[in-house]
């Protein structure tokens, strides 16, 4: 049998014959991201099935589909990891190639899930999957304890600063539901920890192939207290992992209408953008870079006019008291309160391409918030082994999916802050002049 | 952005909002010629009112290009008409019947001729004719496998072609938009919305659908399963009987190829409602385009297909 095996329909939840969820229009549903990290045997793909089949997010169509292809592959059961399985590479080869976005909803949130593959390129798609995540879920197989892959999961969700990690501990079926195995998981793990920086840390034991822990609490762990993977997903606290404090608004296109039809908007420059960090008002007196000048926002605008304030992820148009010279790539933010506008710049580095090694002397473009520069790369201070996190200083380049860090030096400066105080401000990526392909990522540590 | 919170937390749909409206100033700002594809279909109804919301109060600052199969929805073409004229955007009509005119396609024949595949072709002619370099398209990756695992930037070759194995990275909210003279991204700001996000946004929006999205009476026969409307563009068979029923369409494309549903449902709040419980895909539905091969999508998105 295959080590992710499919799990039974019979048994499943009333899914099959029952609609799909609603959500009210006039409730505010929000959103969360996830991120999903284990290989093929922690029965990642199955849990993810698990979670849609129970959500009632598939469809018959999508089933039938699948059992089909079970049947004509000779599997006797239907095998719900081919539901993640978009391209026909995939479905012949039984393998995962690139990051998949999956979706569902429950009467409280929708879900975006970024399923990563487990073995080739995992690090460069976990890297991708988890940059905007809210949440990762490492799965663990209860039988094999912590590996070594577990760990470097976990630890790639701390690079990216995914501000919540669930450890599910999963094939409890397998163990007997004993206590024992997860118990001992929870402490090495919790011991490997306190290497990381971790927000906010739960252990679920669940079996995704029989649904325990997963939607509905288990009655075969009477000894776990804690809630489902589902209820966890559903209510945890992600209304203050936004950096509310630093006001950062990277000017993203000048609005200008250029109608002579309407003279009331002769005038109107308006600039546009996705806010990045903080709550920007009417009034505020704000400062625009790299001009050092000063201003007052006079006006928040939006096509359903103007608003009262604005804060992450609000694309909005803000209006100015005074003309300044003001495009694309510029940013704006507080007198008292300035990103750094940096040169020179420290940062972890993925490197996502096996074309050519990122090393001393590589020439790339870095494309910032709304900027583009060009860079060199000055340094590679040391490389990562993302397994047992040891540096190694003697390390003269980096290749495909390894990590490392590099000081940057760039032709104009860019205005950011710590990867670790805001994602948006402190992440780039990293573009090859020659091929445009992207071919790194990187969280700034430093900047100067 | 009508609903604001103490906490600083946005509805899921005014997320959406904000993240497209991002991805599409971002195309006007990063790219010399873009053009948004419109159907008419409602993903490109919301994708435009989208756009004209990223540039307000100016004008969208891109022509929307409309690829004619020629066997339109009557409604849907007065629809787009009438949809451009408000908008003031340029039009751009990329006509199939023009490509097999100028014997760069051939028509398919007999009972399942179709032209959807050959629109293929148009698109990418009419993407070099008019040097487009980023070209917005309406998919959504709940849509269909293939789809799932596309980026919202998707990196097109000198021939249109999409090669899923070999994409660029997307971390953040920041798109790559270089490529050379020739090549041109597909732009999907509808990523992350779902089939019922769409509906919940038209409806809260007011957003107007051709009629034929609500129930209406029509005549049709069945094939394969789906429900096809009689027109001159499709050949029946005799044991394809014509019958009248209460239909509505869940998407819009070609008539030869695009299946309606059985309904009553003859108001946004109605239709949610229907969808909110169907249990069968919109393209499993009402595509037969798609139900060709399990890889349908894949091998026509490879060609450089929508």
């Amino acid at each position: 049998m295959a080590p992710d095996q499919g799990l039974s329909t019979q048994q499943a939840s009333p899914a099959a014959t029952a609609g799909r969820p609603q959500q009210s229009s006039d409730k505010p549903v929000d959103l969360l991201r996830f991120a999903t990290a284990g290989s093929v045997d922690d029965g990642k793909s199955t849990l993810i099935g698990r979670l849609l089949y129970d959500s009632k997010a598939i469809f018959e169509d999508q089933l039938a589909a699948v059992e089909r292809t079970s049947k004509a592959r000779g599997e006797d059961y239907t095998n719900l990891a081919l539901l993640t399985d978009g391209l026909r590479a995939e479905r012949e080869q039984g393998i995962t190639i690139d990051v998949a976005y999956r979706y569902f909803a429950t009467p409280r949130r929708k879900f975006i899930i970024a399923d990563t593959p487990g073995h080739v390129q995992y690090t460069r798609n976990m890297v991708t999957g988890a940059s905007t995540a809210d949440l990762a879920v490492v799965l663990v197989d209860a039988r094999n304890g912590l590996t070594e892959q577990s760990r470097r999961h976990a630890f790639l969700a701390t690079l990216l600063r995914v501000p919540h990690l669930v450890l599910a501990v999963n094939k409890m079926d397998l163990v007997g539901y004993e206590s024992a195995a997860f118990e001992q998981i929870m402490e090495e793990f919790t011991a490997f920890a306190t290497k990381l920086e971790i927000g906010d840390l739960t252990f679920i034991p669940i079996s995704a192939l029989h649904g325990d822990n997963v939607v509905q609490r288990s009655a075969s762990m009477p000894w776990y207290e804690g809630p489902s993977l589902l209820h966890h997903l559903e209510h945890v606290h992600i209304a203050s992992d936004r950096n509310l404090i630093d006001a950062r608004f990277p000017v993203q296109y000048v609005i200008r209408p250029h109608q002579a039809t309407d003279p009331s908007l002769h005038d109107y420059r308006g600039y546009a953008g996705q806010v990045a960090g903080g709550v920007l008002k009417p009034g505020d007196e704000v400062l625009h870079l790299p001009s050092g000048l000063a201003t007052t926002i006079e006006r928040i605008d939006t096509a359903d006019g103007p608003v009262a304030e604005a804060f992450p992820p609000m694309s909005v148009t803000l209006l100015l008291a005074d003309d300044l010279d003001i495009s694309r790539g510029d940013m704006i933010c507080r007198p008292h309160n300035q990103p750094a506008a940096a040169q020179d710049i420290e940062a972890m580095v993925c490197w996502m391409t096996d074309a050519r090694p990122l090393a001393a002397g590589s020439r790339l473009i870095v494309k910032h918030t709304t900027r583009n520069v060009k860079a060199i790369v000055r340094d590679l201070q040391y490389r990562l082994d993302v397994n047992t996190l040891h540096r190694d200083e003697s390390a003269t380049s980096l290749g495909l999916n390894e990590i490392g860090r590099v000081t940057l030096r760039l032709t104009q400066p860019v205005f950011c802050d710590p990867y670790t105080r805001n994602r948006m401000t402190g992440g780039l990526i990293l573009v090859d002049a020659a091929t445009n392909a992207t071919v790194g990522a990187a969280m700034i540590t430093e900047a100067g | 952005m009508p609903v604001q919170h103490s906490d600083y937390m946005l509805s899921q749909l005014d997320i959406l909002e904000a993240e497209s409206i991002h991805v599409m100033r971002e195309v006007a700002a990063e790219f010399e010629r873009p053009v948004l594809l419109f159907s008419g279909g409602k993903d490109s109804v919301v994708m435009l009112a989208l756009a004209a919301k990223a540039f307000w109060p100016a004008r969208i600052p891109f022509p929307v290009m409309h690829v004619d199969t020629g066997h339109n929805f009557p409604e849907v073409l007065e629809f787009r008409d009438r949809r451009v004229a408000e908008l003031g955007v340029r039009l751009v009509v990329a006509s199939v019947q023009e490509s097999i005119d100028a014997g760069k396609v051939a028509e398919e024949t007999g009972r399942r001729a179709s032209r959807n595949r050959l629109q293929t072709v148009t698109l990418l002619d009419a993407i070099a004719d008019n040097r487009f370099d980023a070209v917005f398209g309406g998919a959504r990756r709940d849509e269909e496998k293939a789809r799932a695992k596309e980026r919202v930037f998707s990196f097109r070759d000198e021939f249109g072609q999409w090669d899923p194995k070999n994409q660029r990275p997307e971390l953040w909210n920041l798109y790559n938009a270089r490529i050379r003279s020739g090549e041109h991204i597909r732009v999907f700001p509808l990523s992350n919305w779902t089939e019922l996000d769409i509906w919940h946004y038209i409806g809260r929006e007011s957003l107007e659908l051709p009629s034929i999205y609500f129930a209406h009476k029509r005549m049709v026969f069945e094939r394969d399963g789906i429900l096809l409307a009689d027109s001159p563009y499709v050949t029946r068979g005799d044991d394809e009987p014509l019958f009248e029923a209460s239909v509505r369409y869940r998407t819009v494309g070609d008539m030869t190829c695009t299946g309606a549903v059985e309904s009553t449902a003859a108001t946004i709040e109605q239709v949610v409602d229907e969808i909110a419980v169907t249990r069968i895909t919109e393209r499993g539905q009402t595509r037969a385009d798609d139900r060709t091969s399990e890889a349908a999508m894949e091998d026509r998105k490879r060609e450089g297909y929508f």
